[in-house]
């Protein structure tokens, strides 16, 4: 299997007025084809920022250090020319909520067939026709409605018209960026549905960013953490949240209510404090204030992610330490919460 | 002593709070104000022409007006006496530039306040109260907004005279659709706040919701308006004495452009008579437009990045 | 150890439903309505354009039979006659009959100034300002659109801070004192400048109208008046754009495009650009009458004979029905010119339509 995507060493830093802002600090990491990764985090992580420059689409301020590989081709230095080639052909984003992504007042019918006949000048209007009415119906939506406007569909229909837009020049790479937020739990669970059911069907590689972990779990082969730019904790979807090894990976797991678990539903919900200010970092480990496990060591050592038993690796001083050990101060760490509260 | 017996900060009655808070917000919005370079410069131009206009007789003769004292030559050019040439007169254009800037800002300011106030008012109402009132007022405002000013302003001022009420009166009930509206816009959005309908649950009435809330609350709109529409209020009053229907006793702008037209000055070059008015009014109206922008921007911080 | 959540899709999807969006595209009966909604809204202030028109000359106006007899009757007989002839011993409502019988045809009596039907005389003169008018909008739409697009995509550089100053001057300044200024430096020549264009009226006398050397002739007389209401007209155009697009960059649906693939010129072009317009044919049409007023200016000051000339002409005696005449045709006119483009913004944003 080859890699779809490939992130070596990559960083991301904003050029602002108040100085540098740091949003992805030295991540590495691939896709491969037919496979799906995850990205977990909350607001303010980078994850976002990494998905936007698969397809050099950062903004301007943004200063790209590392290397971003599609198909083994580097994005963010290749000729522009080839670049807009890229886009949309080999790896398509589906962006957020579809709220302000489609073009009001164009038909979504059109907004599909665009890329289409912008990729191959040779297809002709009937035959992007109907190409667009073979999109919809595999998103579950009827061809005729190809001629609505976007303000005539549901959220979770604009989000299912905005998987059918990024399908349409049969890229290899989806890179999904939040598709579910601001969508009711149902709406999810589908527009989630369709994504995988289509990703398997066609053996696409999948990027999936979302701060909805119950989202990753279900759907990701793969997931990776993400604390105040950096990887943290990355191992299979299922089993990094039922057995995290990362402090900050638990406390997200701790954080999802399991419905059914009398014992979770006392349990605090969240972690106190705030992520950190990207341009005033903590020292050490990034987490190391926020972390019921942090010694002295922690505040002046970044740990580098390590590899672990069962195909995991975390970035953690601490990682090997007793399980139990864990969960004991990580109840402490919520009766403390519950206590202040 | 106890505790009891050391007095304590005085308690502040609920005006003086409200004043209080009322300067704190003047004083950061003039922070904010003086972060615009071209409203500051605009500013600084305006207060210097109402000066001049305050301190006219100061600065020059007005018996320079009467054209029986006038005692210069037929539209000659600039001398060292007459630094802006003459009139048809014999008059010194310096001497009505200068006094002709107190008509044209006062009718200009008349103008707004008949403006501002029938607009203020209909907007609000017509935002505010549903119904067919409402609804009388909305399609009322839009019928206004049509018709042409000039066309209008001609016909009234034809038919009610030309004093400087007059023309005040015609300019104000002419523009004032477009504050309408533009208030009529925010009282809408503003009626559904929490706010709003917590004062209604409270028992407040019709009249109180609309003084007491809606009011203050465009205020900021309103007074960002005014100050656009004083631009504009200014240059219907130069339009309309250009074409013959200002205040015949006083001079202002635009009667002098208006005279300086009709008496030859294009066919003799007489460069000294056309040009300032015109110059002063883009002047003024020039530093009204900058302000207003500058407050739009400051009352509105989506509009600052551009 | 619980197992994650599970949950069915809770459409099937062999059967998509549609949730209660109604009609799957703005239907041919919506559109319809909007249509007619739009069309009566214009003949409601067309009708009130009428009653206004009325209570001004009629009402307001406390002698009617004597600034309807200006200028001519002068005994009680006659001006008994100018009585009889207009309904003035009628009742109101009576007269307004009358009235509206005589708007339908456009009668509004006969000048003063020239004894003649006014209804004559503005068909005389109407040409000269529908190409003025004409002329001037069309080019100040085109330039000033141009001008605000190419400030917005430079925001913060030279060119849009020398065309941005410009602009705003420009719109501070009274379109007909521009005039005066190019007449001065171009057609009376003003030191070093030559004279290069004629000093006022539509055609130098003794040519055909309708030769060669007639039409280029009154194209020659046109150059200024139309320069002048093209640069002031334009001002606000190129403002509003600027404005338009800049707030129009922003929005998110742009960075699907270029993520599609599509070259930046083409997303401007294709996607800011035409959405950017909407928001200007809306400012822009509350403006028309400005187009109006600068005609009458204009052509007041480089003696253009149309209805802006006419206009101002009637206010020497004054010219009652002639005031009244041209205040309906200029009012009647913008009326129309706002439906128009209340239409085509209705064409160019399906939104409003449903």
């Amino acid at each position: 299997m080859s890699e779809l995507l490939e992130l070596r060493d990559l960083s991301v830093t904003y050029r602002t007025r108040a100085g540098d802002m740091p949003a992805v600090r030295g991540v590495t990491m691939s896709v491969a084809s037919g496979q799906s990764v995850g990205i977990a985090g909350e607001s303010g992580c980078g994850k976002s920022t990494l998905a936007s420059t698969v397809l050099r689409l950062q903004p301007k301020n943004a200063r790209v250090d590392g290397t971003v590989l599609v198909n083994g081709q580097d994005v963010q230095t290749m000729r522009w020319g080839h670049l807009r080639a890229l886009r949309w052909a080999q790896a398509a984003m589906v962006f957020q909520g579809a709220l302000h992504s489609l073009n009001p007042v164009q038909r979504v019918g059109d907004q599909i067939a665009e890329p289409i006949r912008l990729h191959d000048p040779s297809v002709g209007k009937t035959e992007a026709a109907s190409r667009v009415g073979e999109l919809l119906e595999e998103v579950g939506l009827p061809a005729a409605r190809a001629r609505s406007y976007p303000h005539q569909f549901s959220g979770g229909q604009k989000q299912r018209i905005m998987i059918a837009m990024a399908l349409a020049c049969r890229p290899q790479l989806i890179v999904a960026d939040e598709p579910t937020t601001a969508l009711d739990v149902m709406v999810q669970a589908q527009v989630l549905g369709v994504l995988t059911d289509l990703v398997r069907d066609l053996g696409l590689g999948l990027l999936l960013i979302s701060h909805d972990l119950s989202v990753l779990g279900t759907t990701c082969d793969r997931v990776l953490v993400m604390y105040a730019g950096r990887v943290v904790e990355e191992g299979p979807g299922s089993g990094l949240f039922d057995r995290p090894l990362h402090p900050y990976g638990g406390a997200l797991a701790a954080a999802f209510p399991r419905v059914g678990d009398p014992v979770a539903r006392f349990a605090p919900i969240g972690l106190p404090g705030d992520p950190p200010d990207p341009r005033s970092l903590p020292s050490g480990c990034a987490f190391h204030p926020r972390c019921a496990l942090a010694t002295a060591e922690c505040t002046t050592m970044d740990p580098p992610l390590e590899p672990h038993a069962g195909d995991r690796k975390v970035a953690c001083l601490h990682a090997d330490d007793d399980r139990d050990m864990k969960l004991l101060l990580g109840q402490r760490v919520a009766a403390a919460g519950e206590a202040a509260r | 002593m106890s505790a009891a017996d050391v007095p304590g900060p005085k308690a502040l009655s609920a005006r003086q709070v409200t004043w209080r808070r009322r300067m704190a917000s003047a004083g950061r919005t003039w922070k904010e104000f003086q972060r615009h370079r071209s409203g500051v410069a605009g500013l600084c131009v305006l207060v210097i022409f109402v000066l001049v206009a305050i301190f006219a007789p100061v600065l020059a003769n007005p018996e320079g007006l009467l054209r029986t004292k006038a005692t210069g030559a037929v539209l000659a050019g600039p001398t060292s006496t007459y630094w802006l040439g003459t009139d048809e007169a014999g008059r010194s254009v310096l001497t009505l530039l200068i006094f002709g800037a107190r008509v044209s800002l006062l009718v200009g300011l008349f103008a707004t306040v008949i403006s501002m106030l029938l607009g203020t008012v209909i907007g609000i109402a017509s935002g505010f109260l549903g119904g067919w009132i409402g609804g009388l007022l909305y399609r009322l405002t839009e019928w206004f907004l049509v018709i042409p000013f000039v066309p209008l302003a001609l016909v009234l001022a034809t038919l009610l005279g030309s004093s400087l009420y007059t023309v005040g009166f015609v300019i104000g009930v002419t523009s004032w659709p477009g504050t309408a509206l533009l208030i009529r816009a925010q009282t809408l959005s503003i009626k559904n706040r929490p706010y709003m309908e917590r004062a209604r649950v409270l028992g407040a009435g019709n009249r109180h919701q609309m003084s007491k809330h809606i009011l203050p609350n465009v205020m900021p709109m309103v007074f960002a308006n005014t100050t656009l529409t004083v631009a504009g209020a200014i240059l219907a009053e130069t339009t309309l004495s250009f074409l013959g229907l200002g205040d015949p006793s006083r001079v202002s702008w635009g009667t002098m452009l208006d005279s300086a037209f009709n008496n030859g000055a294009l066919t003799l070059g007489a460069w000294w008579y056309l040009f300032p008015p015109g110059i002063c009014v883009i002047l003024v109206v020039l530093s009204f437009t900058l302000v207003g922008q500058a407050l739009e921007e400051v009352f509105n911080p989506r509009l600052r990045d551009r | 150890m619980s197992t994650p959540i599970d949950l069915a899709p809770y459409e099937p999807e062999s059967a998509p439903v549609v949730q209660g969006d109604g009609p799957q595209r703005p239907s041919r009966a919506a559109t319809w309505r909007w249509f007619g909604q739009k069309v009566a809204g214009s003949a409601g202030t067309l009708a009130f354009i009428v009653v206004l028109n009325f209570f001004l000359f009629r009402v307001i106006n406390p002698h009617p039979e004597r600034t309807l007899a200006r200028g001519r009757a002068t005994t009680p007989a006659q001006i008994q006659a100018v009585i009889e002839k207009y309904g003035l011993n009628q009742p109101l409502p009576k007269q307004f009959v009358i009235y509206l019988k005589n708007i339908a045809t456009l009668d509004f009596g006969d000048s003063y100034q020239y004894s003649q039907p006014v209804r004559t005389l503005m068909l005389d003169r109407l040409w000269p300002t529908v190409v003025l008018v004409g002329t001037s909008t069309v080019l100040s739409i085109v330039v000033g659109l141009w001008i605000g697009t190419i400030a917005a995509w430079n925001r913060g550089r030279k060119f849009d801070k020398i065309s941005t100053a410009s602009t705003i001057t420009l719109y501070s300044m009274p379109e007909w004192w521009l005039g005066l200024l190019l007449f001065s430096a171009f057609a009376t020549g003003l030191g070093p400048i030559p004279r290069m264009f004629p000093i006022g009226r539509l055609i130098t006398p003794g040519i055909n109208p309708w030769s060669l050397d007639g039409v280029i002739d009154q194209a020659w007389h046109l150059v200024l008046p139309v320069l002048t209401l093209t640069l002031a007209y334009l001002a606000e155009y190129s403002l509003i754009m600027r404005s338009a697009l800049l707030d129009e960059m922003g929005e998110d649906y742009l960075l699907t495009s270029r993520a599609k693939g599509l070259r930046d010129v083409l997303v401007r072009r294709r996607h800011a650009t035409r959405n950017a317009l909407l928001p200007v044919v809306t400012l822009v049409s509350l403006n028309l009458g400005f187009i109006v007023s600068g005609a009458i200016t204009v052509e007041t000051v480089f003696s253009i004979p149309g209805l802006g000339l006419l206009t101002t002409d009637a206010l020497r005696i004054p010219d009652i029905p002639m005031l009244q005449g041209t205040f309906f045709v200029f009012s009647a006119a913008v009326v129309f010119a706002n439906l128009v483009s209340n239409l085509l913004y209705g064409w160019l944003d399906p939104r409003v339509r449903v």
